[in-house]
């Protein structure tokens, strides 16, 4: 029956890189690449896309007074990333504080406390969509849809903007600006991102995803109405809500911030094996179209394929490799509890089903846990803290990867070509040839700033961890005794720190420490990988190209794929085996003993 | 940061104020956007679209009243129902209001320990005394409100709920054999029972089977 879960495996992501090749030339037109030559603000590149999708944002910019500014300096481009950051931030926070002031809120639900507050903001507007809230019982439909829907968009819209500017960095000759942020903004929310969750939230909708203005409805339980004569039964609030609006844009977005406490195992979010198909489907396109689009906008799309083959070469090894452990049975359980089948068959899932949903089964809660982790989505259709100790491990090392494995929507790809930037530099220190990555010279102060791009998360991660673990009161957190603790502890630092979102969620993360520490984390992460990849942009672009000599290496071979995945790796390695040792690796090497494991 | 050559004075206040008017106008044109009229928008098509499935795919007993959500579990106990999975859901089982898992690590003794428990109990309720106990029937979900087993752990039920009902074993399996639920086209999913629609069945067929109105979802209950 194993052939059965590859296949799925197989097929899943045959539809993911199907759609990836569909929206590729969409994802392609929606940002201007080149330089506003003749200075008239209108759209220069033909073609009826470019010029609708020019007609919808005339009226916004000029209503924001940008219409005939085009084009920033990095310097600019950064301040408007901040500013908007920090306005949305604001936003935010004034909408789950006032709550029970605001409309929309049926259920009376009170204003969400200061620290969850704080630790919400930060998350939804860095893109992590870390989960401090219960959903259904701590936000109001109108916080939903205005404050988190809000910044699934404009999270995601903001890292494609990055990547727009790090491309226009090696596009570009000798230009001192690399496009206006609000003319990107306005691109690719309203021309990509909302037309693609129009199309997706109706798909979910129509297989069962919810979505309603109303919040619930009371339903007297099957069992109790018909044996418990004379007695009122008790009920259950079903909680509805707009939910379908909501998991697209999660899921497009690489956000992950689900509308229920359970994200996208809650069959509301993720009710057939056909919605989890497409949810897969949409985390992955998006960062999967960008490589795609990224060598059509180079003008060389070999340099595309080059990087799309890193992520997939660092990606399907541990899809392989995930899925074999949750479709093994559990050897502790088993030891433990001899008389129960974890064998898969026809007629029963096998393998760890602990906090897996039973249509979906171990095959297809493995796939979606190792896309989620690997894109910076987060959603989760599977609670991850009972993972097998060495599925845990996996999720928890696509994270520390510093989402550059498909990553989130355009910062994933950005950060991978930091990481090219450092793999071409280091092979031009080897060979003595001057460094050069598509005919821009990478010199120290590009180098410098990738070097913050790429040390900022592993550093945030583990201090944040060694912190709790040497503070004890913020250690006890953890629900699980012994090295899968340290796991809790290692993976929440690790989700914030590389801006994914999701949890081992055993980890009770409410205290001061822990929501405010994580939302730090968020933060930093988020602004000191942004900036400094604009900043790259900014210098790129200034340069001039260098013509192609016999001494420039090739970027787009076989070879340098390998270079470029293993200086992931080998950052990924360094940074974290040491603790993932303490973690995953020591509880995977505890023996199985009859009667129960460690205390 | 980020400024290539200075090739001019850097003014900082005076860029930032000039982004000032583009921030607020564009989060409050994008806000209204994105998180008003996509919302709305897109609940209105789902409403007129997909009525059933947007509102909760719920179910209507003969009388009209809801029974449930197909897609929602609901907790059964009694030697008369099928069982569903242990839900680990807020502070009781099933509860819609509080989804999700029990988190309990893979070696935790406290999650060897609850799965012997309730292996010990299916085998009391059922009196399976040699067969193997599928694994879904003795793990939490991830959501605490997973509507579904395995066929085997239907299966295993069947001579318990036929005697609690005074039916044929037969008749049972019967029923739950058409239950089943393929893998979608084959290929994705896993076969499954879908816990609530096999006792609201169960039920129409104790009460000699006035069950046509429970084929599938019905309409929305309230306004």
């Amino acid at each position: 029956m194993m052939i059965s879960a590859w296949t799925e495996v197989a097929a899943i992501l045959m539809a993911t890189t199907l759609a990836a090749i569909t929206i590729t030339p969409w994802l392609a037109a929606v940002f201007r690449m080149g330089a506003d030559s003749d200075g008239s603000g209108e759209p220069e590149t033909d073609g009826w896309f470019s010029r609708s999708l020019g007609a919808i944002q005339r009226p916004l910019l000029r209503a924001a007074g940008v219409w005939h500014i085009r084009e920033m300096t990095a310097t600019e481009y950064g301040i408007a990333i901040l500013l908007f950051h920090g306005a949305g931030f604001g936003l935010l926070l004034f909408l789950l504080r006032c709550q029970p002031l605001l409309p929309w809120n049926p259920d009376r639900l009170p204003s969400v406390p200061w620290l969850i507050a704080l630790n919400t903001a930060a998350s939804f507007v860095t893109n992590t969509n870390w989960q401090a809230y219960g959903g259904e019982t701590t936000l109001s439909p109108l916080s939903q849809a205005l404050g988190l829907t809000v910044q699934n968009f404009l999270s995601a819209a903001s890292g494609l903007c990055v990547l727009a500017v790090l491309v226009r960095g090696f596009v570009r000759r000798g230009s001192p600006t690399i496009g206006s942020f609000w003319h990107d903004l306005v691109r690719v929310t309203l021309g990509l991102l909302l037309p693609l969750a129009i199309l997706v939230g109706l798909l979910l909708a129509s297989q069962g995803v919810v979505q309603s203005f109303d919040t619930g409805v009371d339903v007297p339980l099957v069992e109790e109405t018909l044996t418990a004569a004379g007695e009122a039964p008790s009920t259950r609030r079903v909680v509805i809500g707009p939910v379908a609006s909501q998991v697209a844009i999660k899921q497009l977005g690489t956000n992950g911030g689900g509308y229920f406490n359970a994200n996208g195992s809650h069959p509301f979010e993720n009710p057939t094996p056909l919605t989890n198909l497409l949810e897969i489907v949409a985390m992955l396109m998006i960062p999967m179209a960008s490589c795609l689009a990224f060598g059509r906008w180079v003008g060389d799309r070999r340099q595309g394929y080059a990087l799309l083959a890193t992520m997939a070469v660092l990606f399907l090894p541990f899809v392989v490799l995930i899925v074999r452990f949750e479709t093994s049975p559990n050897p502790w359980l088993a030891a433990a509890v001899p008389s129960i089948d974890q064998a898969t068959s026809s007629e029963q899932d096998g393998g760890s089903l602990e906090g897996k949903e039973v249509r979906f089964g171990p095959a297809s809660s493995a796939l979606f846990a190792v896309a989620t982790t690997a894109t910076s989505c987060g959603g989760v259709n599977a609670m991850h803290d009972s993972f097998s100790p060495l599925g845990g491990l996996v999720t928890m090392w696509m994270i520390q990867l510093g989402e550059v494995v498909f990553g989130g929507v355009g910062t994933g790809l950005a950060g991978l070509v930091a990481y090219t930037l450092v793999a071409v530099f280091v092979a031009g220190l080897m060979v003595g040839r001057s460094p050069e990555y598509l005919g821009k010279k990478i010199e120290s102060r590009e180098m410098k700033m990738g070097m913050i791009v790429l040390l900022v998360p592993p550093i945030v991660t583990l201090v944040g961890t060694a912190a709790a673990c040497v503070l004890p009161a913020e250690a006890a957190a953890a629900s699980n005794p012994g090295p899968h603790g340290f796991s809790e502890l290692l993976y929440a630092f690790s989700s914030a720190g590389n801006n994914n979102g999701s949890a081992f969620g055993g980890l009770s993360a409410t205290s001061a420490f822990w929501t405010l520490g994580l939302a730090a984390a968020m933060l930093t992460s988020r602004l000191l990988t942004m900036l400094p990849l604009v900043a790259i942009g900014g210098l790129l672009a200034a340069k001039r190209t260098v013509a192609e000599s016999p001494g420039t290496l090739p970027t787009h071979t076989p070879l340098f794929v390998l270079l470029v995945a293993g200086a992931v790796i080998l950052v990924g390695a360094l940074s974290f085996v040491p603790a993932l040792a303490l973690g995953p690796i020591a509880e995977a090497l505890q023996p199985p003993a009859a009667g129960g494991g460690p205390r | 940061m980020p400024p290539p050559e200075a090739s001019r004075p850097l003014d900082l206040s005076a860029m930032i104020l000039r982004q000032l008017r583009p921030t607020i106008t564009l989060l409050i044109a994008l806000t209204v956007i994105t998180g008003v009229l996509y919302p709305v928008g897109m609940t209105l098509a789902a409403k007129s679209l997909f009525p059933l499935a947007s509102a909760g795919s719920l179910l209507l007993g003969s009388d009209g009243t809801v029974r449930g959500s197909l897609l929602i579990g609901q907790p059964f106990t009694g030697p008369r129902w099928f069982h569903g999975r242990p839900s680990a859901s807020g502070t009781t089982p099933y509860d819609p209001t509080a989804s999700g898992g029990s988190n309990l690590g893979p070696t935790s003794a406290a999650f060897t320990t609850l799965v012997a428990e309730r292996a010990a109990a299916v085998r009391r309720d059922n009196s399976t005394d040699t067969a193997t106990i599928p694994v879904d029937l003795v793990t939490a979900s991830a959501s605490g409100l997973d509507p579904h087993i395995s066929p085997r752990a239907a299966l295993l039920q069947v001579r318990r709920v036929a005697t609690a009902r005074g039916l044929a074993d037969e008749e049972v399996r019967r029923l739950v054999a058409a239950r089943i639920e393929p893998a979608f086209l084959g290929i994705l999913g896993r076969p499954r029972v879908n816990v609530l629609a096999l006792n609201l069945a169960l039920e129409s067929l104790d009460s000699g089977g006035a069950m046509a109105e429970l084929s599938g979802e019905g309409n929305r209950p309230q306004p």
